[in-house]
C-alpha cells in the first residue's frame, strides 16, 4: 500500500480532533494552551504535506509562519496565567467571568 | 518499505503523545508529551522532504517554547494542576460529540478526494535556501508581518506579567476574582458580628483595631 499525501492528511485530522476535544473539557489554563498547540501542529501537518503534494514552497512558508504565531500565542497566554496567579485567581478558566456581564 | 514504517511509527507516536497531553491529570506530564508529539511530527516533517521546518520545528519549537512552559508550570507548582471539581456529563458528551464529528468530516473530505502521486520534486526542495528564496522573494511582507507580530507580542507578555500585584482590599480586581485567605475571611467575620452586637464601632475604626490585633 501506497503512503500518499491522504494518509498525512489524515493523521493532521486526527491530531485537529484530539486537541479539539482537549479545549472543550480541560480547565486548566496550561492544558488550555497546550491542547491549541496541538492543533495548531495539525494544520502544520496539512500545509507542509500539501506543499509536498503540489510541489510548491509556499505551503512550508505559511507554516514557519504558524510557528511564529504559536509562539506569539505562547506568551501572551502565559503571561496571562501568570498574571492570573500573581493576583491568586483561581487557575480554572471556567471561574473567569468578570468580563460576562 | 522503510518510508511506511517510518511513517506508521511516527504517527502512531504523535497520535498516542497528543492523547497523552489531553487526558494527563498533571500539566508537567502534559508538557513532556507535547515535547514527544513535536518530535514525531518533525519524522514526518522529513519524510516530506521539509528538512528546514522540521530543524526548526524541533529548535525552536520543541526546544525553546516548551521549556517555557515548563518554566510556568513549574512556577506554578501545585496550583498548575487541573482543579478537583468533577465537569459535568453533557461537556464531556459534547465535546466528544463536537471532536468526532469535527475527525469525521474532514476524514469524508479527504477520502472524496482523488489524490494523485504528487509532483516529483529535486532534493533541493524544502532546503534552507528554497525556503529563503520563498520567504524573502515572493512572501517578503508575510515575513515583515511576522516580525511585527513577534515585537508585539513581547510587548504584551511584559506588559501582562510585569505588573506589580494589585491590592487586596477590593472583592474583584480587573476581570480576576481574588480569593482571601480562610483566616482572613473569619477575622472579618469576627468583626461584622462585634459590629452588629454593640451598634457603636464605625466600620473604619473597626478595621484599624483589626489590623493593629
Amino acid at each position: 500500500m501506497h503512503i500518499g499525501v491522504a494518509w498525512f492528511l489524515g493523521v493532521s485530522a486526527v491530531l485537529f480532533g484530539i486537541g479539539l476535544f482537549g479545549v472543550f473539557t480541560r480547565r486548566s489554563p496550561i492544558i488550555l494552551l497546550l491542547s491549541v498547540e496541538i492543533m495548531l501542529n495539525a494544520s502544520n501537518l496539512a500545509l507542509i504535506s500539501v506543499a509536498r503534494y503540489w510541489g510548491q514552497q509556499s505551503g512550508q512558508v505559511f507554516a514557519l509562519v504558524v510557528m511564529a504565531v504559536a509562539a506569539s500565542e505562547v506568551v501572551v497566554g502565559l503571561g496571562l496565567v501568570v498574571a492570573m496567579a500573581r493576583r491568586r485567581a483561581d487557575l480554572d478558566v471556567d471561574s473567569l467571568t468578570g468580563l460576562r456581564n | 518499505m522503510t518510508y511506511d514504517v517510518v511513517f506508521v511509527v511516527a504517527s502512531a507516536l504523535a497520535i498516542a503523545s497528543a492523547l497523552g497531553v489531553v487526558l494527563s491529570g498533571n500539566p508537567f506530564f502534559s508538557a513532556l508529551s507535547l515535547i514527544g508529539n513535536l518530535v514525531a511530527l518533525a519524522a514526518l516533517y522529513l519524510l516530506l522532504q521539509s528538512d528546514f521546518v522540521a530543524a526548526a520545528q524541533v529548535i525552536v519549537y520543541a526546544g525553546a517554547v516548551m521549556i517555557m512552559f515548563l518554566f510556568v508550570t513549574a512556577y506554578l507548582g501545585g496550583r498548575a494542576s487541573e482543579p478537583l471539581r468533577a465537569r459535568p456529563w453533557y461537556q464531556t458528551l459534547g465535546a466528544i460529540v463536537a471532536a468526532v464529528a469535527v475527525v469525521g468530516e474532514l476524514v469524508f473530505a479527504i477520502d472524496q478526494q482523488a489524490f494523485g502521486d504528487g509532483a516529483s520534486v529535486s532534493d533541493a526542495f524544502g532546503a534552507p535556501q528554497a525556503v529563503a528564496a520563498s520567504f524573502l522573494g515572493r512572501y517578503v511582507l508575510t515575513f515583515e508581518a511576522t516580525s511585527v507580530l513577534l515585537l508585539i507580542a513581547a510587548v504584551g507578555g511584559v506588559t501582562l506579567a510585569a505588573r506589580r500585584p494589585a491590592p487586596r482590599e477590593e472583592g474583584v480586581i480587573g476581570v480576576f476574582e481574588i480569593q482571601r485567605p480562610a483566616h482572613e475571611v473569619s477575622l472579618q467575620a469576627e468583626v461584622i458580628d462585634a459590629e452588629t452586637r454593640f451598634d457603636v464601632v464605625p466600620a473604619g475604626q473597626a478595621r484599624d483595631e483589626d489590623g493593629k490585633g
